[in-house]
C-alpha cells in the first residue's frame, strides 16, 4: 500500500517537473508572436533553446513511470483519450521541429511559417494537457475492463476546456516571467508589460476554475471539507499566486519565477488531494474507477522501480541543475544559436 | 481494415520513420566523440571544424529522433492498451528506465553540446559530447531490453484469473533485463547504429573529396569513417551469426521463416536468395546444401526445425520476412566488400583517386539505414502472430473500444506529417552539407547576426 502511495507521489513529481519546466517552454511559444522583429523572436527562441529538449523528457519519463507503476491507468487513459493524445503528439512534434527548423533558412516566409507553427504547437499542447487534467478531475465513463466508453467529443466538455484555458493562461504567465529573467534591454521592458497582462488573465481563469470546481465537482472538494487542515494547500497556492505580482513589482524576477513554480506545484498538490486515492473516476459506476490501489503494478515492480528512481533521479537533478547554472545568463545570440 | 490491422500499420509506419534517426544519432555520437577526442589530443583545428560541422548535422537528426520518439512511447497505450495491461508489470519498467537513465542524459547534455562551446572549457564540452553519445546508447539498451523481452520472455509468471491468463508479473528483474536475447540483439543494434553514423560521415566526406571542396576535412572524414565502418561491418557479420543461433534456439519458427525452411527432417540447406510460396509450402532458391545445418550446429547433417513443425496459423508471413532478412544480409555483405576495398586502396595510397569507389561511398549511406529497417522488419514481422512470443497474440493486444475510423485518421495524420518532415529533413540536411564546415569563426553579437542572416554559407 505504501509503495503505491509513494509512486502516486513520484509520478506527481515527474509531471510537476514537466509542468514547471516545459510549462515555460510552452509559454514562450505562446508569447512568440507578440515579439515582432526577427532578432527579438530569435532571442525568445534561444531563451529556451538549450533546455527545452531536456524539459520535454519529464513528460516522456512521467508517461513511462505511469506505464511502469500504474499500467492500467496508462492503458485506460492513453487509449481512451486517443484522439486527444494524437493531437497532443501532433502539437509536440510541430513545436519541436519549429524550434529546430525556424532559423535554419533566411527567408522571411520560412521563418514566419515556423513562428506560427511554434505558436500553434505550444498553444494546442497547453490546451490539450489542461483538458486532459480537467477530464481526470471531472471523471469519464469506463466499463468493467477499464476501457473508456465515451466519445471523443465527451472529452471536450466545458469543465475540461476551462481547465485547458486555465493551463494556457498559467503557462503564458510562467513563460512571461521566465522571459523577464532571460531578456534585457528594450525587449525586457516590453516583456514586463506582457507579464502583468498574463498574471491578470491567469488569475481570472484560476478563480473561475476554483469556483466552478467548488460548485460542480463536489468530489474534488470533499476531502478538504473532511480534513480541514488540508485547506493549507489551497491557501499556500493562493499566496504563491498573489506573491507573483508583488515580486514582479519589486523587480525580484527570480523570486517571481519561484512563486510561479510553487503555484504550479501547489495546484497539482491540491488536485491530487482532491482525487486521492482515485486516479480515474468512472462516473457511470464508481466500482469501475481506477484507484491507486486497484490499478497499480505488482509490489515487486514498484520496489524495483523505486530503486531505479532513487539511483537515477538524483543524478538527473544534479546534472540538470548544473546545466541550468551554465545557462543562467541573459540570452546572447552567437553563431551557435537557433 | 479493422483496428488490429490499422494499428499494426500505424505502428510499423511510426517506428520505421523514427528508426531512421536514433541509429544515426548513436552512430554520429560515436563519430563526434572520436573527432572531438582527436581535436583535444592533437589541438589540430581541422578536427575542431569537423566536430562543429557534424554537431550541426547531429542537432537536426537528434531533434527529429526526439519528435518521432515520443509517439512511440505513447503508442503502446493508445493502440495497444490490452497489451499494456497484460505486460505492463514487466514492460513498463525498462521504458521508465529509458527515460530516467538515457533520455534525461542525452537531452540534458545536448544543451552543452550544441550551445556550450563558449560557456564551458574544451574538456567539459568533450565530456558533454560523451554524455550525449552515452545517453543515446543507453536508450538503445533499455528499448532493446523491452523488445527482447517480447521476443524471449523470461523472469516472469502468468497471473491467472477465472482460468484465463490475464497478465505477466515480474518474478526476477535481472532475468527480465538479461533475458536470453538481450545482449546479442543489443550488440546487433548498436553495431548497426555505428554503421549508420560511420557511413553518413563516409558519404559526406567522399562527396567533398569528389567535389574538391573542404578537401582536408573531406579526406579526414573518409579516413576516420572508413576505419569505423570496416570494423563494424565485419563485426556485424559475427554478431548477426550469434543472433541467428539465438533465434534458432528460442524462436525456431521465426528462423524457419527467415530461411524459407519448411522441412524439419534431414540436413538443411541455406538459400542465398529466392522466393517462398507459402501456400504450396515451397521455396525456390539458389541454395547451398547442408550449409544452414552447419552454420547453426556445426554439423551439416543436423536437422533444423522447419515451418512444418507447427500449424500455419502460428507462422509469420513467410515470404516477406524471407526477403527482408536476405536483403539485409546482402547489404551487410556489400558493406563489408566496399569498406575492405576502401582499406585496400588506402593502404596502396590511391584511395582518393578511385572516384568510382568514392561515388559508391556517397550513395552507400542508404545501405546501413536500409539494413537497420529490414532487420527490424524481419525481427518484428517474424515474431507474428505473437506480440509476446509464445505468450500473447498480437490480435489480443490491441485497444478494445477503439474505433477503426480513429486509427485510420491518426495513421493518415502521421503519414502526411512524416512525409512533410522527411522532405524538410532532406532539404535541411542537403543545405547543411552544401554549406559545409565553417573554417573561420566570426565572433557574433546580436547586431552582428543581421550580417550573417544574409550570408548563405552560415547556418546555425
Amino acid at each position: 500500500m505504501i509503495l503505491q502511495i509513494i509512486w502516486f507521489v513520484l509520478i506527481g513529481i515527474l509531471f510537476a517537473g514537466f509542468a514547471i519546466l516545459d510549462g515555460f517552454d510552452f509559454g514562450v511559444g505562446m508569447l512568440h508572436l507578440f515579439a515582432r522583429s526577427d532578432n527579438d523572436r530569435r532571442v525568445l527562441l534561444n531563451s529556451i533553446g538549450p533546455v527545452w529538449d531536456g524539459n520535454e523528457v519529464w513528460l516522456v519519463t512521467g508517461g513511462g513511470a505511469l506505464f511502469a507503476a500504474f499500467k492500467d491507468v496508462y492503458a485506460t487513459l492513453f487509449s481512451g483519450f486517443y484522439l486527444v493524445l494524437m493531437l497532443l503528439l501532433l502539437a509536440l512534434i510541430f513545436r519541436a521541429v519549429s524550434i529546430e527548423f525556424r532559423s535554419k533558412e533566411p527567408m522571411k516566409w520560412w521563418r514566419t511559417l515556423w513562428d506560427i507553427n511554434f505558436f500553434i504547437g505550444s498553444l494546442l499542447a497547453a490546451l490539450l494537457l489542461g483538458a486532459f487534467v480537467g477530464n481526470l478531475g471531472h471523471g469519464i465513463t469506463l466499463d468493467a475492463n477499464g476501457d473508456y466508453t465515451g466519445l471523443f467529443w465527451d472529452l471536450l466538455n466545458p469543465y475540461a476546456l476551462m481547465v485547458g484555458i486555465t493551463t494556457v493562461a498559467l503557462f503564458m504567465m510562467h513563460g512571461a516571467i521566465y522571459l523577464v529573467m532571460k531578456t534585457d534591454g528594450e525587449l525586457h521592458d516590453r516583456v514586463r508589460g506582457w507579464v502583468n497582462n498574463a498574471i491578470i488573465f491567469f488569475i481570472i481563469c484560476a478563480v473561475t476554475t476554483t469556483m466552478v470546481t467548488e460548485l460542480y465537482e463536489p468530489h474534488l472538494t470533499q476531502p478538504f471539507k473532511n480534513h480541514p487542515v488540508l485547506f493549507i494547500f489551497p491557501m499556500l497556492m493562493m499566496l504563491a499566486i498573489a506573491n507573483i505580482p508583488r515580486e514582479i513589482h519589486h523587480k525580484r524576477d527570480f523570486q517571481a519565477f519561484l512563486s510561479s513554480c510553487a503555484a504550479i506545484v501547489l495546484l497539482l498538490i491540491v488536485l491530487s488531494i482532491g482525487m486521492f486515492p482515485t486516479i480515474v473516476y468512472a462516473t457511470n459506476n464508481p466500482a469501475y474507477s481506477l484507484t491507486v490501489y486497484n490499478s497499480s503494478s505488482s509490489q515487486y515492480t514498484l520496489r524495483v522501480m523505486l530503486v531505479i528512481a532513487c539511483i537515477g533521479m538524483p543524478l538527473v537533478l544534479g546534472y540538470t541543475t548544473y546545466i541550468y547554472y551554465i545557462f543562467r545568463h541573459k540570452v546572447r545570440l552567437d553563431s551557435h544559436s537557433y | 481494415m479493422d483496428t488490429v490491422f490499422l494499428s499494426r500499420v500505424q505502428f510499423g509506419l511510426t517506428i520505421s520513420f523514427h528508426y531512421i534517426f536514433p541509429p544515426l544519432s548513436i552512430g554520429l555520437g560515436l563519430m563526434l566523440v572520436i573527432m572531438e577526442g582527436m581535436y583535444l589530443k592533437t589541438q589540430n583545428m581541422l578536427y575542431e571544424h569537423m566536430t562543429k560541422f557534424w554537431i550541426r548535422v547531429f542537432a537536426l537528426i537528434f531533434g527529429l529522433g526526439v519528435a518521432t520518439g515520443i509517439v512511440m512511447e505513447f503508442e503502446f497505450g493508445t493502440n495497444w492498451a490490452n497489451y499494456s495491461r497484460f505486460v505492463g508489470d514487466v514492460f513498463g519498467a525498462p521504458l521508465a528506465s529509458e527515460g530516467i537513465f538515457a533520455f534525461f542524459l542525452e537531452s540534458g547534455f545536448l544543451a552543452l553540446l550544441l550551445f556550450g562551446w563558449n560557456r564551458v572549457g574544451p574538456k567539459m564540452h568533450f565530456v558533454s559530447t560523451v554524455m550525449v553519445a552515452l545517453g543515446s546508447t543507453f536508450s538503445a539498451l533499455w528499448i532493446n531490453v523491452a523488445n527482447s523481452w517480447m521476443q524471449t520472455p523470461a523472469g516472469f509468471k502468468i497471473k491467472v484469473q477465472n482460468g484465463r491468463p490475464v497478465g505477466a508479473l515480474i518474478t526476477n528483474f535481472w532475468q527480465v533485463v538479461f533475458n536470453p536475447s538481450t545482449m546479442v540483439r543489443l550488440e546487433h543494434v548498436i553495431v548497426g547504429a555505428f554503421l549508420s553514423g560511420a557511413f553518413l560521415v563516409l558519404s559526406v566526406g567522399s562527396w567533398y573529396v569528389l567535389k574538391n571542396q573542404h578537401k582536408e576535412i573531406g579526406r579526414a572524414c573518409v579516413k576516420i569513417a572508413l576505419v569505423v565502418a570496416a570494423i563494424c561491418a565485419l563485426l556485424q557479420l559475427f554478431v548477426g551469426d550469434l543472433n541467428d543461433r539465438m533465434i534458432a534456439k528460442y524462436q525456431p519458427i521465426k528462423l524457419a521463416a527467415f530461411e524459407g525452411h519448411f522441412n524439419s527432417q534431414g540436413s538443411a540447406s541455406l538459400s542465398l536468395f529466392g522466393w517462398v510460396n507459402q501456400a504450396d509450402q515451397t521455396t525456390h532458391s539458389i541454395a547451398i546444401p547442408g550449409l544452414l545445418s552447419w552454420l547453426l550446429y556445426f554439423d551439416a547433417s543436423h536437422p533444423v526445425q522447419g515451418l512444418d513443425s507447427t500449424n500455419p496459423s502460428n507462422w509469420p508471413p513467410v515470404n516477406p520476412v524471407f526477403q527482408s532478412y536476405h536483403l539485409m544480409i546482402a547489404i551487410g555483405m556489400l558493406l563489408i566488400l566496399i569498406t575492405l576495398l576502401g582499406l585496400f586502396y588506402w593502404k596502396r595510397g590511391t584511395l582518393f583517386d578511385q572516384r568510382w569507389l568514392l561515388w559508391i561511398f556517397v550513395f552507400s549511406v542508404v545501405g546501413p539505414l536500409a539494413a537497420n529497417e529490414l532487420g527490424w522488419f524481419s525481427a518484428e514481422v517474424g515474431r507474428q502472430p505473437w506480440i509476446v512470443y509464445g505468450i500473447l497474440k498480437t490480435s489480443d493486444g490491441v485497444s478494445p473500444n477503439l474505433p477503426a475510423a480513429d486509427v485510420l485518421a491518426s495513421t493518415i495524420m502521421f503519414s502526411i506529417m512524416y512525409l512533410l518532415l522527411f522532405a524538410l529533413f532532406i532539404f535541411l540536411l542537403d543545405r547543411k552539407i552544401k554549406a559545409g564546415p565553417v573554417v573561420a569563426e566570426p565572433d557574433e553579437t546580436a547586431e552582428g547576426s543581421e550580417l550573417l542572416l544574409g550570408h548563405a554559407r552560415m547556418d546555425p
